[in-house]
């Protein structure tokens, strides 16, 4: 009964989201107040169906009611509960649906939280929301319909894939999705601002918000999908320039640009054209990010099964939003009061050099990504585009940026002086060369790279701290003085620190894994050991364990260095039945300075067992990293000067007065 | 600077253009430097590719084909029509099973694919759509899902 009480709630939240996407806009063309308000009451109820259809299908994986063809298909009575959960959104059908859920929960929050903003663009707001979501409930409706019923009822469901039975990736598409659908506040606020004809340093403030905390949950989901594609799929990679994980990274890096150029709209009143244009552009690479994972066009080591009929209904829909709204940018964006001008050695001059890199790097992997489709629709050609490229890509792009990272900060607004900037930065500059010749020097390994990427990571975290510690005016002021001042640092500059520390912390972690992990793949039969990086592996024996659902074959590696144990270590097989899938778990052993991984693999008939051996330093160091950076938009998110909704917008579009600090 | 505005404005847009032309052109040469081509067995013998150039070789594992001799594996990729040996050191991946679809990527050396990875994949119902391509080129598709 309760799934079809969901299905008839999605059919209410479609009709609900047509009207709210017509009525308050054409309200806002028409000047009347009534029908603009329609947005607000409208976008609560949307939000409560959807909420209602996504708790009925929950309770219908709950309870194990395999009457629903989803959860039979998907769903296994013996299946711990915390998966039962995760396997809502572990689907096509259900995925979407938490995809509209998230959707409609952030055009709520803009109706409950934004009462400051002007009547007029909240109605054109909640209506560009809502036509979103309208292309979204259809598609759900009448292409992929979770709440369909299954004659005859089978006795159990088929279950759910093993790989996804995991605390990880349990959470790695609701953050991911988070983010994604984040960015169409973004997007939202942009068409409406394009249809309203007005840009200025208000609606940067309004926008930043719902940006910022769409980059945090895109930074999580993005680290969470990396740390369980290293553990949980055991040949402990972590980033493999797959499609699939480009699709989230795009819409990152046009995220993390859109956050910078916004500042430059906010204070300085310039580059607005661009900013908009950024905005469609997030949301728009994560409509095709959707659109790449669900398709199945691409051939992703993380690919699972797809159809191509649903591939269809989204290439439609990102043509229309795509299509409509650059549409709308050509004609309206001329019309945009122009930008102020600046000098390019200033920090929005920094800012604009950001936006330049990142634009490049996410053009880059948009082409990496897409060509092998590009030639096999002209030509017929299959190829694939690796990781060689990315890589290429990547350092050139990375190495100016991470240089440029620590000066921006220093630079002031309007017009600033490089040298005197750089002269400031000494200490990190005397550090990172200090990094460089020790890693050169004393390190095994080193390659001039590797060298080079630490010695740049130790001049972006000395070149953060300082920042922080001019603000305090550290050795400057007597000590209580620079506490004081410590303490009233705003937090959104905090928040830009630890964003940039984080980044530091993950190159960190990606150069010194990269160049100095040891790994040792190959068949070791019990009582053989091995040498791995400073440790040895003592392959001790096989045994068999049972799991709630699948049985598995358990290793045991003693670990040892200079012959004090140091672990022992378990790596199992695991063997599932419903559905019938071998999955390897890795046992890892992680520290701050090096993680220890071992996988135990199928026998080989003679004795012996694959296996495979890491020794990875400072690993960690990438996911904690992005943890940090997470934490930074957390922090600058909690800035009470940038409260959801609270700048008023000045009279005359002019620059807002800024509080000191920045 | 004593420029003009307007000729500031310029100097950036031209200095911005500049950039983008370089990394155009920088980005153009790793794409071709870097693409990986894909074939099916019938494609990989018909082409007479260079033993030095790494390519992707998709189809089926052939029934009974797989054999281990510790960590080298044997195994051989059919599309129906044509069939390539493979070799491979490493551990493979958990679904890698035979009569499925599978996609390697490595070099092609005396008629023998020498493999330096083999793809995994997540769903023991997935098949690689260049695999379903080569397939049904061949005349041997028997999927049922499109």
């Amino acid at each position: 009964m309760s799934v079809e009480l969901g299905h008839y709630a999605i059919a209410l939240a479609f009709a609900v989201a047509i009207l709210q996407g017509i009525v308050p806009l054409a309200g806002a063309q028409r000047g009347d107040a009534k029908w603009m308000a329609l947005g607000v009451p409208a976008a609560l109820l949307q939000f409560a169906l959807v909420a209602l259809a996504f708790g009925c299908l929950t309770v219908a994986y709950v309870t194990s009611d395999f009457s629903v063809l989803n959860v039979a298909q998907n769903s296994h009575s013996a299946k711990p509960m915390l998966y039962k959960v995760s396997g809502v959104w572990g689907n096509h059908e259900g995925s979407l649906l938490l995809w509209a859920l998230i959707l409609t929960a952030f055009g709520a929050a803009v109706a409950v939280f934004g009462q400051n903003l002007p009547v007029a663009l909240k109605a054109r707001v909640l209506s560009i929301q809502s036509l979103i979501g309208v292309g979204f409930l259809a598609f759900i409706l009448f292409t992929s319909n979770p709440f369909e019923r299954l004659h005859p009822v089978p006795t159990d469901g088929r279950g759910l894939n093993p790989l996804l039975q995991d605390p990880g990736l349990a959470f790695h598409p609701p953050f991911l999705y988070l983010g994604y659908v984040g960015l169409s506040m973004a997007f939202s606020f942009a068409v409406a601002a394009l249809i309203e004809g007005r840009v200025d340093p208000a609606w940067a403030r309004w926008v930043r918000p719902w940006t910022l905390a769409a980059w945090c949950f895109l930074t999580l989901g993005i680290a969470l999908g990396s740390w369980w594609a290293y553990y949980e799929l055991g040949w402990g990679g972590w980033w493999f320039w797959d499609p699939v994980e480009n699709a989230s990274f795009m819409p990152w890096l046009a995220a993390t640009a859109l956050l910078h150029s916004a500042i430059v709209v906010e204070k300085r009143d310039a580059l607005k054209s661009w900013t908009i244009l950024l905005a469609i552009l997030a949301f728009s690479l994560s409509l095709l990010g959707t659109f790449l994972v669900r398709s199945g066009v691409l051939t992703s080591v993380h690919a699972f099964a797809t159809d191509p009929a649903r591939g269809a209904f989204i290439l439609a829909f990102l043509a229309v939003v795509v299509g409509g709204s650059l549409t709308l940018y050509a004609a309206r964006a001329p019309a945009l009061e122009p930008s102020g001008l600046f000098q390019p050695i200033s920090r929005e001059g920094s800012l604009v050099l950001n936006n330049l890199l990142l634009a490049v790097a996410t053009g880059s992997i948009l082409l990496g990504t897409l060509y092998p489709l590009l030639l096999d629709a002209l030509t017929g050609e299959k190829v694939s585009v690796g990781p060689p490229f990315f890589n290429t890509i990547a350092i050139p792009l990375a190495v100016p940026m991470l240089i440029a990272m620590a000066i921006a900060p220093q630079l002031a607004w309007k017009r600033a002086a490089l040298g005197e900037a750089v002269l400031r930065l000494w200490p990190a500059a005397l550090a990172a060369l200090i990094a460089l010749i020790v890693v050169l020097a004393a390190f095994d390994r080193a390659t001039l790279l590797a060298a080079l990427g630490i010695g740049l990571v130790v001049w972006l975290l000395i070149g953060s701290l300082q920042e922080i510690a001019e603000r305090a005016h550290l050795f400057r002021a007597p000590l209580a003085e620079s506490l004081r001042r410590f303490g009233r640092i705003p937090r959104a500059s905090w928040g830009m620190v630890l964003g940039h520390a984080g980044i530091a912390l993950v190159v960190l972690g990606i150069v010194a894994s990269e160049t100095w992990q040891s790994e040792v793949i190959k068949t070791m039969r019990p009582g053989e050991s091995v040498a791995v990086g400073p440790y040895q592996f003592e392959f001790k024996s096989v045994g068999d364990v049972r799991g709630p659902n699948y049985s598995a074959l358990a290793g045991r590696f003693d670990v040892t260095r200079n012959d004090n144990l140091v672990a022992v270590m378990e790596p199992e097989l695991r063997r599932f039945t419903h559905p019938p899938m071998t999955t390897t778990e890795a046992a890892i052993l992680p520290n701050a300075l090096r993680d220890l991984y071992a996988t135990v693999g199928e026998p080989d008939n003679q004795g012996g067992y694959g296996t495979r051996l890491y020794f990875k330093p400072l690993v960690s160091w990438i996911w904690l990293g992005a943890l940090v950076m997470a934490l930074g938009g957390a922090f600058s998110l909690s800035d009470r000067r940038f409260r959801v909704g609270a700048p008023k917008r000045a009279g005359t579009g002019a620059p807002a007065a800024q509080p000191a600090g920045d | 600077m004593a420029l003009k505005p307007k000729h500031r404005r310029l100097v950036l847009v031209l200095a911005g253009l500049a950039l983008l032309g370089v990394a155009a052109l920088f980005v153009g040469t790793a794409l071709r430097d870097n693409l990986v081509f894909f074939f099916t067995p019938s494609e990989a013998l018909e082409k007479q590719i260079p033993p030095e150039r790494r390519f992707r070789l998709g189809g089926l594992v052939e029934e009974g084909s797989l054999k281990r001799e510790g960590a080298r594996i044997a195994f051989r990729i059919t599309d129906s029509a044509q069939t390539l040996p493979v070799v491979y050191v490493g551990v493979l991946p958990d679904l890698f099973r035979e009569g499925q679809g599978v996609v390697a990527e490595g070099r092609l050396k005396d008629g023998v694919f020498e493999a330096q990875t083999v793809l995994a994949k997540h769903d023991e119902t997935y098949m690689p759509k260049e695999v379903a391509d080569g397939l049904k080129k061949a005349g041997h598709w028997k999927g049922g899902k499109e």
